[in-house]
């Protein structure tokens, strides 16, 4: 249906739009501003510009805090987990794409549905387990958790993205004498490599933000910027402009990221949306 | 060698049985056409001989071998599918490729069956191409080169023009049926359109709801339709089928007869009626026409027959060609 669209309404959405987007930027921008600042201007002062601008908080969060290491924590667990994730999520939703079964619908709804789990519900049990078996304050338990945390969107994505896949293709490599191995790797993979990008994507800022079980789970070796930031959100004092400069180093990677790599993002997450 | 057995082979969909048991030999070399209606089986039972779908019972044989429990790969059969279903990330090169790939062969004896294949087809221009870069006939003839290649003992065809127009499908019908004067492979073709299986078929398998009408060979089937359905199916236009007295004084619950087996005439005939729709195509007439007394009929003319809308014409059937059906639609022979 066309519509008539006037310089006036074009003026009016655009502007709503970049209206609402600065407002969902602005925490982000005043967390990066407040950084600049000393401890006082930060609590005190709400000039945009017009003030002292210092680097002494990244110096004194750098000397104080090990950022390198928290840093690798996060690339390793976020990296790690979805890797993993990929692995277990890519056999299962070509399971369901491509030889679904009456049960396979409610399967995938199933998986959905724990992530409506309050993770809190399950911390006691999942804390005693990971003490139990050595895996508190380990990469390794942090990946784990982290995989199963996300394994459900990982294959809801894959699922969707699968689904565009004529099966008479995958039917054709059968054919071809490709076996299931074959099949996965030559056929499957690289056709759906951008819904596969997009949902590794997803998964590391997911994996990267993550900030229950990272916090709760890990300690001194393993915590990742999750973590960093958090320790300096005490309850000794405000040390916003501190706290604002953990932050800023802690998202700066993924922010970058997810510049780079907005179309793909956006594609990801609206794919299965329109058929 | 490529003779394909099917003995008491079924299908069932749930609890939905959509192939009864259902025997069938395929000759080695042999060109044969599983034609019918829409959801009349024959793809599946297509898919059943590939492998692409499991047996719920009975038996399948490739040259004497047991294949039911094969999965496809190791069957050594062909497909082409309507789709083409060619590998899009892949060049035609690559496509025609992966086949000999999964085989295991090594490069050099690749390249060489590929620029064979690529050379036949016409290919050798497109051969770096991806598949979204060509025309709907050379991507038929890429999927064409990727089941030549593997040197199958057959060839299975699932409907594999429906997607092409009408000239580009005419050229494809002759360039299938010159590949399989030259590979003298097995060859079993899936279609619903009739012209195509009466002209490149050996024999025919007229399929209805799952069970095999009849299989002749095409003017076995023309001529001597075994049912009703078959000879409602096979002829275009439609053979003309009269019941009640018409029927009754040839001894029969219905007759039928062929537009094509009907001499028209601008006076008198058996039979007289008034032309409702006529059809002038050069070659031939076809003329609908509302008989007195039977109904509507369809008659065909060679070259141009005068008759327009609203005119009285006579037809009289050529008794030779008179088919009779019984109550339950089987053909009479006596």
């Amino acid at each position: 249906m066309a519509r008539e669209a006037t310089v006036g309404t074009k003026i009016l959405w655009t502007s709503l739009a970049w209206g609402i987007g600065l407002l969902i930027f602005f925490p982000i921008f005043w967390t990066i501003l407040t950084s600049f600042k000393s401890e006082a201007e930060a609590v005190s002062s709400p000039a945009l510009w017009d003030f002292d601008w210092t680097l002494a908080n990244y110096t004194t969060v750098t000397e104080r805090s090990p950022y390198f290491l928290h840093f690798t924590n996060s690339v390793v667990i976020s990296l790690g987990s979805t890797l993993l994730a990929i692995l277990i999520g890519v056999p299962a939703a070509w399971a369901m794409a491509f030889s679904p079964t009456r049960k396979t619908r409610g399967l995938l709804l199933w998986m959905l549905s724990t992530k409506m789990l309050p993770p809190v519900g399950v911390l006691v049990p999942l804390y005693l387990l990971f003490r139990d078996t050595g895996l508190l304050d380990t990469r390794t338990g942090l990946v784990l958790v982290l995989t199963l945390v996300n394994l459900p969107i990982v294959v809801w994505m894959l699922f969707t993205y699968f689904r565009e896949i004529p099966g008479e293709i995958l039917e054709a490599a059968r054919m071809d004498g490709a076996n299931l191995k074959s099949e996965i790797l030559h056929v499957l993979t690289p056709m759906a490599l951008p819904g596969i990008a997009s949902t590794m994507l997803l998964n590391v800022i997911l994996a990267w933000n993550e900030a229950f079980w990272t916090l709760n789970l890990t300690a001194a070796k393993a915590a990742p910027l999750t973590a960093f930031i958090a320790s300096y959100s005490s309850p000794e004092g405000l040390f916003y402009a501190k706290l604002s400069a953990a932050s800023t180093m802690a998202i700066a990677p993924v922010l970058i990221l997810g510049w780079f790599s907005q179309k793909q993002l956006v594609r990801g997450l609206t794919f299965g949306a329109v058929k | 060698m490529g003779s394909i057995t099917l003995k008491g082979v079924t299908k069932r969909f749930d609890d939905v049985e959509v192939i009864p048991p259902l025997d069938l030999t395929i000759r080695d070399g042999e060109f044969v056409v599983f034609v019918g209606p829409s959801g009349c089986g024959k793809s599946t039972l297509l898919r059943l001989i590939a492998g692409l779908e499991d047996v719920s019972g009975g038996t399948m044989e490739l040259d004497g071998r047991d294949v039911t429990a094969l999965p496809p790969a190791r069957r050594g059969l062909a497909m082409v599918f309507q789709s083409y279903a060619l590998y899009p990330h892949m060049s035609v090169r690559k496509n025609i490729a992966f086949p000999l790939k999964m085989a295991g062969m090594d490069q050099a004896a690749i390249d060489a069956k590929v620029d064979g294949a690529a050379k036949v087809l016409n290919l050798a221009d497109y051969i770096d191409r991806r598949p979204g870069q060509l025309s709907g006939g050379q991507r038929q003839r890429v999927a064409i080169g990727r089941a030549i290649v593997r040197e199958p003992s057959a060839f299975l065809f699932d409907e594999p023009l429906s997607n092409l127009d009408a000239a580009l499908r005419g050229n494809m019908r002759l360039e299938i049926a010159e590949l399989h004067q030259s590979l003298a492979t097995t060859m079993v073709y899936v279609t619903h359109d009739q012209i195509e299986a009466m002209t490149m078929a050996d024999r025919i398998v007229v399929l209805n709801k799952g069970v095999i009408e009849q299989v002749g060979s095409p003017l076995e089937l023309y001529r001597s339709p075994k049912s009703l359905f078959v000879a409602g199916f096979i002829g275009s236009p439609t053979m003309n089928l009269l019941t009640g007295d018409a029927a009754a004084k040839q001894g029969a619950h219905t007759i039928g007869i062929r537009p094509e087996h009907l001499a028209l005439s601008m006076d008198a005939g058996e039979w007289s009626g008034v032309v409702t729709v006529s059809e002038h195509l050069g070659s031939d007439t076809f003329l609908h026409v509302n008989v007195d007394g039977l109904g509507t009929m369809t008659a065909r003319a060679d070259g141009e027959f005068p008759a327009r809308h609203g005119d009285r014409i006579g037809l009289t059937p050529d008794p030779a060609r008179l088919h009779r059906f019984d109550a339950a639609g089987a053909a009479m022979t006596a």
